[in-house]
């Protein structure tokens, strides 16, 4: 493994991390308040397919902005079924996944392509010329987000009442606090961070949409919520050591004396996935009434 | 004489007022089909599609003829046996997405069956079995980290579905290919297939499969001290601690049993499957790929009841044979895709609980938004003047 091999991978890692840590920090904000979004999966999908046809239309940064947008919409829904209609979080998530899948492929379909569509160069985000490669832009977006959101739930007003709705939403609306629209619009942002990384995806990194471009990418992110414990901070480690794993897949893939068989790298993030989890879960501890629709009595 | 009323009117209209005040459980699910058609409906119009033709085309292609009822309950086939492993973790209170994964499993350790020489009518059970050890054991993981560990069921079986669908193939790929096809697997030899129930369809005998373990879950449920612990611990886990329920026994057997019944379901795409009775590397295993996903969709329309789910097995196997003959109807071609939309809109809508509440509710929202519009508006002038 020469020096030009570990830059690549790093490159690649970076790369990876992105759309991981955006949704992390979007599904953490959600979860401080009390919503547990398992549609992450289909919010990065959606965006990415509509991130990717404004983009053609309009320019890369209306591609993400789009990607935004398709991820807000989405987060809403979410959070106006679970908390005015006191719905089921964990189905909500399954309806939106499936609907996701089906939408993106029939969108394929009626495109002229189906299953795979290319995102013309010119609509894709420059990347910057470094000595390391190309490096797009979001990678930075995706470094310094987290410390921004620590920083609002650990220091601001506003941080504190995401807490409060979702540890205990009863005190949370004695205290003159709207908890239903605290959680409307946690959800509404967190789909948006989740809708930039998917939109990333398509626009900023491939270059293409296909019906399974996210890949699990949702549940990774999930699974990076669970490790962090809800410290945006972590979740940035988590999401560069899942970022790391699945360039190592791709990495090794690339080799031509293949190690081991390429389903086998595939597992790779999966397998380390549920090993972090696995490994860290004890000390965590989430917000009492995360994933319960507040009825106020 | 006063003039009563006969019974069965009253009994009708409190039928009525029940279901339009949300509590009848049957009615809700058919009202989220609804819902969720009415959605499909509307996203082929705006994609300019005559969603009235593509749905004749559908309902045709599903019930149409004894042809079309075959081919639909091919497809329920596996779609209830995942459909119960949901809901059986679920009865219990846990999210059990495992499904996809273990059905991966199973399908692939009934193909071992083809390794084996054996008399007729073994080779069968013995696939089965295989099939149902491979979903238990692949199911036994999640448990296992559940209960020691303490990690979310939901986090570890999406995880494990991405990993055995990557097992599964290579194992298919490597393992278990058929030296003279390599896109496939080794055939599920003739002695140990289960025969076509109708001539000239898809329909087997691994129909009366599903159906058998959907009754022996309803007993074990409903009329077993197990199934009762089951659904206890699910109802509410304190009160079932309290009275003496282990629930680290109940979680690991209610994961067992779906694994079983998950693996059961792999193994009826293979060895009840016409033509090839194998497993197909290429496009990533399109015959099993999404029965899981799909049989979570089937198991919260069929309110998490064996019965309601062989009822809801039947709707969306029609769904999915009937999309097949409407992708390929004539002047109004609506590719396959839209079923699964249809299926995700339908989640959504029984997601919502008591769905028939939301629309006053929603008309509540809507005033308040207005009034809220209204609010804005006129502090906006105000502003301006100071």
């Amino acid at each position: 493994m020469s020096l030009s091999d570990v830059l690549s991978l790093l490159r690649i890692s970076l790369h990876a991390m992105v759309p991981i840590v955006l949704t992390a920090v979007g599904e953490i904000i959600g979860e401080t308040a009390g919503l547990f979004n398992i549609g992450l999966e289909g919010i990065l999908l959606l965006s990415a397919f509509a991130g990717a046809l404004a983009a053609e239309s309009g320019g890369a940064v209306i591609g993400l902005l789009t990607g935004m947008g398709t991820g807000a919409i989405i987060g809403f829904i979410f959070s106006v079924i679970n908390t005015y209609w006191k719905g089921t979080q964990m189905v909500t998530g399954i309806g939106i996944n499936l609907f996701a899948m089906g939408f993106v492929a029939f969108g394929l379909i009626q495109l002229g392509a189906p299953g795979f569509r290319d995102v013309s160069r010119a609509a894709e985000l420059a990347k910057w010329r470094t000595p390391i490669g190309a490096m797009s832009p979001m990678i930075i977006v995706a470094l310094v987000l987290p410390f921004l959101i620590f920083w609002f739930l650990r220091r601001t007003r506003a941080g504190l009442i995401l807490k409060a709705a979702g540890e205990m939403p009863e005190a949370a609306d004695v205290a003159g606090i709207n908890v239903n629209r605290v959680r409307l619009i946690a959800s509404v942002f967190g789909g948006m961070l989740a809708g930039l990384g998917g939109a990333y995806m398509s626009v900023a990194w491939m270059g293409l949409v296909t019906k399974d471009l996210s890949a699990g990418r949702g549940f990774i992110s999930l699974a990076c919520v669970v490790f962090s414990g809800l410290n945006p901070l972590l979740a940035l480690l988590g999401g560069f050591i899942f970022g790391f794993f699945q360039g190592l897949a791709e990495w090794v893939k690339t080799l031509p004396a293949k190690p081991i068989p390429a389903q086998f790298v595939s597992m790779l993030p999966y397998i380390v996935t549920l090993l972090v989890v696995s490994g860290v879960i004890g000390r965590v501890r989430f917000p009492k009434s995360l994933g319960k629709p507040y009825i106020r009595e | 004489m006063r003039e009563r009323p006969p019974i069965g009117s009253t009994r009708l209209l409190r039928g009525v007022y029940r279901t339009l005040t949300g509590l009848h459980p049957a009615l809700e699910s058919v009202l989220a089909a609804v819902v969720g058609l009415l959605i499909g409906a509307l996203l082929m119009y705006i994609w300019g599609f005559n969603p009235w033709k593509a749905y004749i085309a559908l309902l045709k292609g599903a019930y149409g003829g004894s042809y079309e009822i075959s081919s639909s309950l091919s497809r329920a086939t596996p779609l209830i046996l995942t459909a119960l492993t949901f809901s059986i973790c679920l009865r219990a209170g846990m999210f059990n997405i495992g499904a996809e994964g273990q059905m991966y499993m199973g399908a692939v350790a009934s193909v071992c069956v083809a390794l084996f020489v054996l008399p007729p009518g073994v080779g069968q059970i013995l696939g089965l079995v295989f099939a149902a050890t491979a979903g238990a054991l692949w199911s036994l993981v999640p448990a296992f980290l559940k209960l020691t560990r303490g990690v979310n069921e939901v986090i570890s079986t999406i995880m494990f579905n991405w990993i055995s669908k990557w097992l599964a193939l290579y194992v298919t790929i490597f393992l278990l290919a058929d030296p003279a096809r390599s896109e496939k697997t080794l055939s599920i030899p003739v002695a140990a297939r289960f025969p076509v129930l109708v001539r000239g369809t898809d329909l087997s005998y691994t129909l009366f499969v599903s159906i058998a373990f959907a009754l022996v879950i309803y007993f074990v449920l409903w009329h077993t001290t197990f199934g009762y612990e089951i659904r206890a611990a699910g109802l509410n886990p304190t009160a079932a601690r309290y009275g003496g329920i282990n629930s680290k026994r109940t979680i690991f057997l209610a994961f067992v049993l779906g694994g079983v019944s998950a693996g059961l379901a792999g193994a009826t795409i293979v060895m009840g499957l016409r033509p090839t009775y194998a497993i197909y590397g290429g496009g990533g295993m399109p015959q099993l790929l999404n029965m899981g996903f799909d049989g979570m969709a089937v198991a919260m329309v069929g309110r998490n009841h064996p019965i309601g789910i062989l009822i809801a097995a039947l709707f969306f196997g029609g769904l999915s044979a009937g999309g097949r003959v409407m992708q390929f109807y004539g002047s109004n071609p609506v590719p396959l895709e839209m079923v699964r939309i249809v299926m995700g809109a339908i989640v959504l809508a029984m997601s919502i609980p008591e769905l028939i509440r939301i629309f006053p509710a929603a008309k509540k929202q809507g005033q308040e938004f207005v009034g809220l519009m209204r609010r804005l508006s006129r502090r906006g002038p105000k502003e301006e003047e100071a």
